[in-house]
């Protein structure tokens, strides 16, 4: 590792301060997810994808941590690799204190209630030969919990607590619109009440005025049921609404992470304030006005990222050093960031 | 027709696709006209209609299962709904350009980006191969693309998503057309490249006098692009206005929803307010306005009398039975 080692096991290693908050509900150090890349008859790796490096950030109890990016940044496969959905390649990743990375996968399978996963896409997820109601109960059953007319009664309080009539339990997911489907995967990942949810493009497969009634679905729930989300999305728009704190990836890292406000109001890296000036706003007269970063070139392949901070090939104030040298991950005036010239 | 001289000139334009499920409504019937070297947006959710009414007014849609029931599109004079298929075939791609989502799915695979952007020139200009390749290199440079006559002899996958998004605004251009319509040009590109493309669009526009149709379901990005915005909803249009006036004042319910559920990267704990209910089924076609099963204001008259496009400001009109401004059903219409 050519990097400088600033991560201990007892650093606040982009949280806030401990003291204040209690432990992290999530805590990922040194992640790290490479797929690898095989060739011929024999599949010899003659590669690696490295999808997630070196990732490292906490998760408070009660909080909604935004993790925004652009395609091949990582983010989703950051969001399987907390759940266990994924074996990480390097790093760890504890919940409530157990670290998930050392344990057997029946282990992870007993946690497995309280940290759930709604997806993007609610036409693939939903298995489209079951019934609402089977869908929703099937990890009731899976975990036992609740039986026979008790489980039914639970399935109707679900439906009703997302906002769907219980009528409709015996429907199947194709009479539903793409609204309602997301609502019936949002009321699966809660069916077994979980601390912990990672959301992972939850709107992106909906039309705008859907988007809204889901996200201020997903935030009452938090109210009322206590939950901590990893809201993970593309869109910084909807993230700036509902994330306390917002972690930007680019190419497998995390480049800034901070409070939603400071990232947003005085973005420190590069990459944060080109992606954030590259955000259209729907007011014509703010966009006219408008300062604007036009970032050159194209995303390169994680396969092959460039050699130092993987964002100087784009990087409008990169330096030499920045082609050498990978800047390491530290706390600059509340913002954590990833950047040899951060405090400028 | 206003004191503006229209360079595209739709009228009362109905569309519908026989489906299992039965005929869906999916424009019924939408007029408006484009102005030289405006740039208009035409935004509405999936469903809408805006997609299918521009790929209806060129034509492009597979008929069957799709049938343009009635309308004119006058174009230079002539109805490019009655015009004979060769004459259709020489307007498309050569006075009008297109632009669509996803490069991959317009470009030939099989075929080099030089081939393809010479072989339109040839067809609509008749160019000599030479000419040709120069024009096509010019082209390339001017959509910004370095190394423009090495990249001629690349195929479509050699190039990034906002390279091949790049050729297709080249080629949109190749036989300078007087019209551009671009369907979600950069829907399926990321940000940081949607910002690349929105700015080279700009830069186009300024350069050259073309008008463009710009067809998204994104109020951001036609914000600081588009001249008069059109809000498409079930297949008609809710309200048209200058760019200007229809965020500052926003009509009509479904337009204020929309704005009002969109959260904004410039503003601090905003509350998005939801429009409640779905978009609308188009299986029958409306005997009301289509949005008044989720709008707030709606009134009886709204169920059963489908509302007309009406003037209620300069260049700014509204298809809805309440008037937004004083609180009260519309009188007349």
């Amino acid at each position: 590792m050519s990097e400088v080692d600033t991560v201990s096991e007892t650093a606040d290693v982009g949280g806030p301060d401990a003291a204040e908050n209690g432990p992290p509900l999530v805590r990922v150090e040194r992640l790290k997810k490479h797929f690898p890349i095989t060739k011929g008859l024999f599949r010899r790796q003659v590669g690696a994808v490295r999808a997630v490096d070196d990732v490292t950030f906490d998760i408070v109890r009660g909080e909604t941590l935004g993790l925004v990016g652009e395609s091949g940044s990582g983010k989703s496969t950051t969001g399987r690799a907390i759940l266990q959905l994924d074996e990480v390649t390097d790093g760890t990743v504890h919940f409530d204190g157990k670290e998930l990375t050392a344990l057997s996968s029946g282990e992870v399978r007993k946690l497995r209630p309280r940290m759930q996963m709604v997806f993007q896409n609610p036409h693939a997820s939903l298995n489209p030969r079951m019934t609402v109601a089977s869908i929703i109960g099937e990890p009731l059953r899976e975990h036992r919990s609740g039986r026979g007319g008790n489980r039914d009664e639970q399935i109707d309080d679900l439906l009703r607590l997302v906002g769907l009539d219980p009528i409709h339990a015996n429907r199947y997911p194709h009479e539903f619109s793409g609204g309602q489907r997301q609502r019936i995967g949002i009321a699966r990942a809660i069916a077994l009440n979980p601390d912990f949810i990672v959301c992972d493009e939850p709107i992106a497969a909906l039309d705008v005025s859907i988007q809204a009634q889901i996200v201020n679905l997903l935030e009452r729930l938090q109210d009322e049921l206590d939950l901590t989300y990893l809201f993970i999305s593309h869109d910084l728009s909807m993230v700036r609404h509902i994330a306390d704190r917002v972690a930007v990836m680019y190419l497998g890292h995390v480049v800034e992470l901070a409070s939603t406000d400071d990232l947003f109001e005085a973005p420190r890296h590069p990459y944060t304030q080109a992606l954030h000036s590259a955000v259209p706003v729907p007011d014509p007269t703010v966009e006219m006005t408008r300062e604007r970063i036009i970032l050159t070139g194209d995303i390169p392949s994680p396969a092959n990222p460039p050699p130092g901070c993987v964002f100087h090939t784009r990087c409008p104030i990169a330096e030499e050093r920045c082609s050498q040298e990978a800047p390491e991950w530290r706390q600059v005036e509340g913002h954590w960031v990833a950047c040899h010239f951060a405090d400028r | 027709m206003s004191a503006h001289e229209a360079v595209l000139s739709v009228a009362d334009l109905k569309t519908t696709f026989s489906t299992p499920d039965g005929t869906v409504h999916a424009v019924n019937g939408v007029s408006f006209d484009l102005r030289p070297g405006e740039f208009l947006g035409v935004v509405g959710e999936s469903g809408s209609g805006k997609s299918v009414t521009m790929m209806s007014t060129l034509r492009l849609i597979p008929m069957p299962p799709g049938e343009i029931e009635s309308g004119q599109a006058v174009f230079d004079d002539r109805d490019l709904l009655s015009m004979d298929d060769e004459e259709l075939r020489r307007v498309r791609g050569g006075k009008i350009g297109f632009i669509f989502q996803d490069p991959m799915t317009s470009l030939n695979p099989v075929l080099t980006i030089g081939r393809q952007i010479t072989e339109s020139i040839k067809l609509h200009v008749g160019s000599s191969d030479d000419d040709a390749n120069e024009r096509a290199a010019e082209l390339l440079t001017l959509v910004g693309i370095p190394d423009a006559a090495q990249r001629l002899k690349n195929y479509p996958h050699e190039l990034s998503g906002g390279m091949r998004q790049r050729v297709m605004i080249a080629m949109a251009l190749s036989c300078s057309p007087k019209v551009i319509v671009a369907d979600e040009p950069t829907t399926a590109l990321d940000v940081t490249i949607q910002a690349q493309i929105i700015e080279l669009i700009r830069d186009l526009r300024e350069r050259l006098n073309t008008s463009v149709i710009w067809i998204t379901h994104d109020l951001g990005v036609i914000a600081g692009l588009a001249d008069r915005v059109i809000v498409m909803y079930g297949g008609k249009i809710v309200e048209e206005a200058k760019v200007a006036d229809l965020y500052a004042s926003p009509s009509h319910p479904y337009t204020q929803g929309l704005l009002e559920s969109l959260p904004r990267l410039d503003l601090q704990h905003q509350e998005l307010v939801s429009i409640k209910g779905q978009p609308p089924s188009l299986l029958a076609e409306p005997t009301g306005c289509s949005f008044a099963p989720r709008c707030p204001h709606a009134f009886e008259r709204c169920h059963d009398e489908v509302p007309s496009l009406t003037e209620i400001g300069s260049e700014h009109k509204v298809a809805c039975w309440w008037d937004t401004e004083n609180g009260r059903p519309r009188v007349g219409g």
